[in-house]
């Protein structure tokens, strides 16, 4: 599991038949009624729809936090719907990359230990870690406030660091869950902007979001209707 | 690289722990006194048992030792008539114990009396000791000058006296005493040796030179002195017979002492009509300290044991304050790949940290404490390896037991639950 699998495998992220049933009381909620939907590598995708249509259960599975009821999810060709919590713990550890709307950073440790975050459950020693912390700073403009607390940033800058964390680990896909949704609109643009950098340079990029102006800069949406896909709009790629 | 992960895990908790420095320390301060109190009382039971054990030791524990008594009738009628109370061991007591077991190797009879003595013009009381040489090979000590009383004085009847060293210092005797005449009640005896004095009474047996000796062979003493003693009391004069106040016995294997005891204690009953006697046997009393220093040590451990339970139960209510307080944590790690173990791992270590680091102060009061009592009350405490180790894992086993409740507890949050957590 540890070797990543080729890559010329293009779809790397692809769900059948994927259903997820929730117990509420006595009612069953199905929150994924049978989807089925390919992302191809390299790809940006919005995933949209209003609330309760199924897309935070969509990227919970998607993101290895979540188990289907039936159906399959492939990550990177391998059948992860039956893992137990330890493999997707590893699964989440060397394939992907989270980034939360409420940026979701330790505050009791500085920026240089939250980017490194990922890179003390992969094993890396203290110094090449703090290496590579610092150069993930630069790569998102903050390479002189590895030093300081989250408390001490901006919602800009926090946002910043959490994508600094969630590329620690060079991910396949990194997921953002309304990644602009607390930060006001300009800044919310440069962190688009970064968003899509990363794209540009390979990665494959799942964003949640209900926001319109946000979803128009990917290449693909995805609707989500009452636990099915209603519309695809884009390119499929 | 294993050993270098850990020691990260250590570190992180260390950081994590000094970002509430006040928590920390109030949540440790059980521990604290919990491995205190254990210390202080291991170096307190230590030391008084090494008292006792260091005197008993000192009377032999090949020995037997056997005291004559006044008998409980005899002291309940004696004491209203002016009479003559006759008891204790005799001369011929002395000659069948020594003949009878063949596993003795040496016995020392001891004649005991209080004489005014006077060496040039300083006249002080003594202790007159009459016994023969072997008494020196039974309670071995050092000869500061001169000799001992030898087999020789014994055979000539020789009227000469050895001194110990506090009784030469107060009657003023040196080196130079040595050939010197002392007087002792009206007699005139030679000086011949002065021999160190050992002090210190073990159970209820004495040690016979406890301060002012003088000792004399036994012969000498008997045909000077007699049998009969004057004793003053309140109620006037008492006169008692008695040939010997002592006998020590001793046996060439410590795994016979007991049964030759018994044996002598049986032959002396059909001999003596009251008992008039007591034997001891500091094997026995040894044995007793010991069964006596373990339940000692039981107590007062059971008691340090419920405070460090209180200081257990303090760490792991905070620990699981602490971790519903860090639930967002726990989710983002869990989120980021770490396994439910990797938190387990995290939590206990913090506890466990925690727990050691108060077990160390714990260590530093604890021994403060028995060092205290040393330099104020002037009992002997000792600190032994043991004395410090053993609270040291205790604090760690106690971080470990108690934290891993929380721990488990950190590591069942659900990440999807836990980065909603507010």
């Amino acid at each position: 599991m540890a070797k990543q699998a080729p890559s010329n495998n293009k779809e790397i992220v692809k769900l059948v038949n994927a259903r997820k049933i929730y117990q509420m009381g006595t009612e069953q909620v199905n929150a994924l009624a049978g989807v089925n939907i390919t992302f191809k590598k390299g790809s940006f995708w919005a995933i949209m729809g209003p609330s309760g249509s199924g897309k935070s259960t969509m990227m919970n599975i998607l993101g290895c936090l979540d188990r289907l009821s039936s159906g399959s999810y492939f990550l990177d060709g391998r059948d992860v719907s039956r893992l137990d919590d330890d493999s997707l713990s590893e699964f989440r550890l060397r394939y992907l990359g989270f980034i939360f709307q409420s940026f979701n950073l330790i505050p009791q440790l500085t920026v240089q230990r939250n980017i490194e975050l990922p890179l003390y459950y992969l094993g890396w020693d203290a110094r090449q870690s703090a290496a590579r912390a610092k150069e993930l700073a630069e790569q998102v403009g903050l390479g002189d406030r590895v030093g300081h607390r989250p408390t001490e940033l901006s919602g800009g800058q926090m946002q910043r660091v959490a994508i600094a964390r969630a590329l620690a680990n060079d991910p396949q896909v990194i997921f953002a869950d309304e990644p602009t949704g607390n930060l006001d609109s300009a800044t919310g643009e440069q962190i688009l902007e970064l968003l899509i950098k990363l794209n540009k340079l390979g990665k494959t990029i799942i964003i949640v979001t209900h926001e319109p102006a946000i979803a128009e800069h990917t290449h693909s949406r995805l609707h989500m209707l009452d636990g099915l896909i209603d519309r695809i709009e884009g390119s499929s790629q | 690289m294993r050993q270098t992960r850990i020691a990260r895990n250590i570190w992180l908790g260390i950081e994590n722990l000094l970002l509430h420095k006040l928590r920390s320390f109030l949540t440790m301060l059980g521990v604290v006194f919990g491995v205190g109190s254990v210390v202080a009382m291991l170096s307190v039971g230590e030391g008084a048992s090494k008292e006792a054990l260091e005197q008993i030791r000192k009377l032999g524990s090949n020995n037997i030792i056997i005291s004559s008594m006044k008998s409980a009738e005899e002291e309940a009628t004696s004491t209203t008539r002016s009479r003559m109370s006759m008891y204790g061991l005799t001369y011929e007591d002395h000659r069948r114990v020594a003949q009878s077991f063949e596993d003795i190797q040496r016995t020392a009879p001891v004649k005991l009396m209080r004489r005014d003595s006077r060496l040039y013009e300083k006249v002080m009381e003594l202790r007159v000791v009459g016994t023969t040489p072997e008494w020196f090979e039974l309670v071995p000590r050092q000869v500061l000058a001169g000799r001992i009383l030898l087999k020789s004085d014994q055979e000539k009847q020789a009227p000469v006296a050895v001194l110990t060293e506090f009784g030469a210092r107060k009657i003023l005797a040196t080196e130079s005493t040595i050939g010197q005449t002392i007087c002792i009640g009206s007699d005139n005896f030679e000086v011949i040796g002065i021999v160190k004095s050992e002090s210190g009474q073990a159970g209820n047996i004495q040690i016979p030179d406890q301060d002012v000796d003088a000792y004399v062979p036994i012969e000498v003493a008997r045909r000077y002195f007699g049998d009969i003693f004057t004793k003053r009391t309140s109620s006037g004069e008492e006169r008692e017979r008695v040939e010997l106040h002592q006998m020590i016995i001793q046996v060439d294997d410590p795994k016979k002492v007991e049964a030759i005891a018994g044996g002598i204690e049986r032959m002396l009953e059909k001999f003596h009509k009251k008992k008039d006697y007591v034997v001891s046997v500091p094997l026995a009393l040894l044995k007793q300290a010991e069964a006596m220093k373990r339940r000692f040590n039981i107590v007062l451990g059971s008691i340090a044991g419920i405070s460090l339970l209180v200081g257990g139960i303090g760490i792991m209510n905070i620990m699981l304050a602490s971790v519903t307080e860090r639930t967002r944590e726990i989710g983002i790690r869990r989120a980021i790949g770490a396994k439910r173990r990797q938190i387990v791992f995290q939590f206990l270590i913090e506890t466990v940290v925690l727990s050691t680091i108060g077990g160390i102060i714990g260590l530093g009061v604890g021994a403060l404490i028995p060092f205290l009592i040393t330099y104020f009350s002037g009992m002997v405490t000792m600190m032994t390896l043991k004395g410090i180790l053993l609270p040291l894992l205790i604090s760690m086993s106690i971080g470990i037991l108690f934290g891993l409740y929380p721990a488990v507890h950190a590591a069942k949050v659900d990440p999807i639950v836990a980065l909603r957590h507010e």
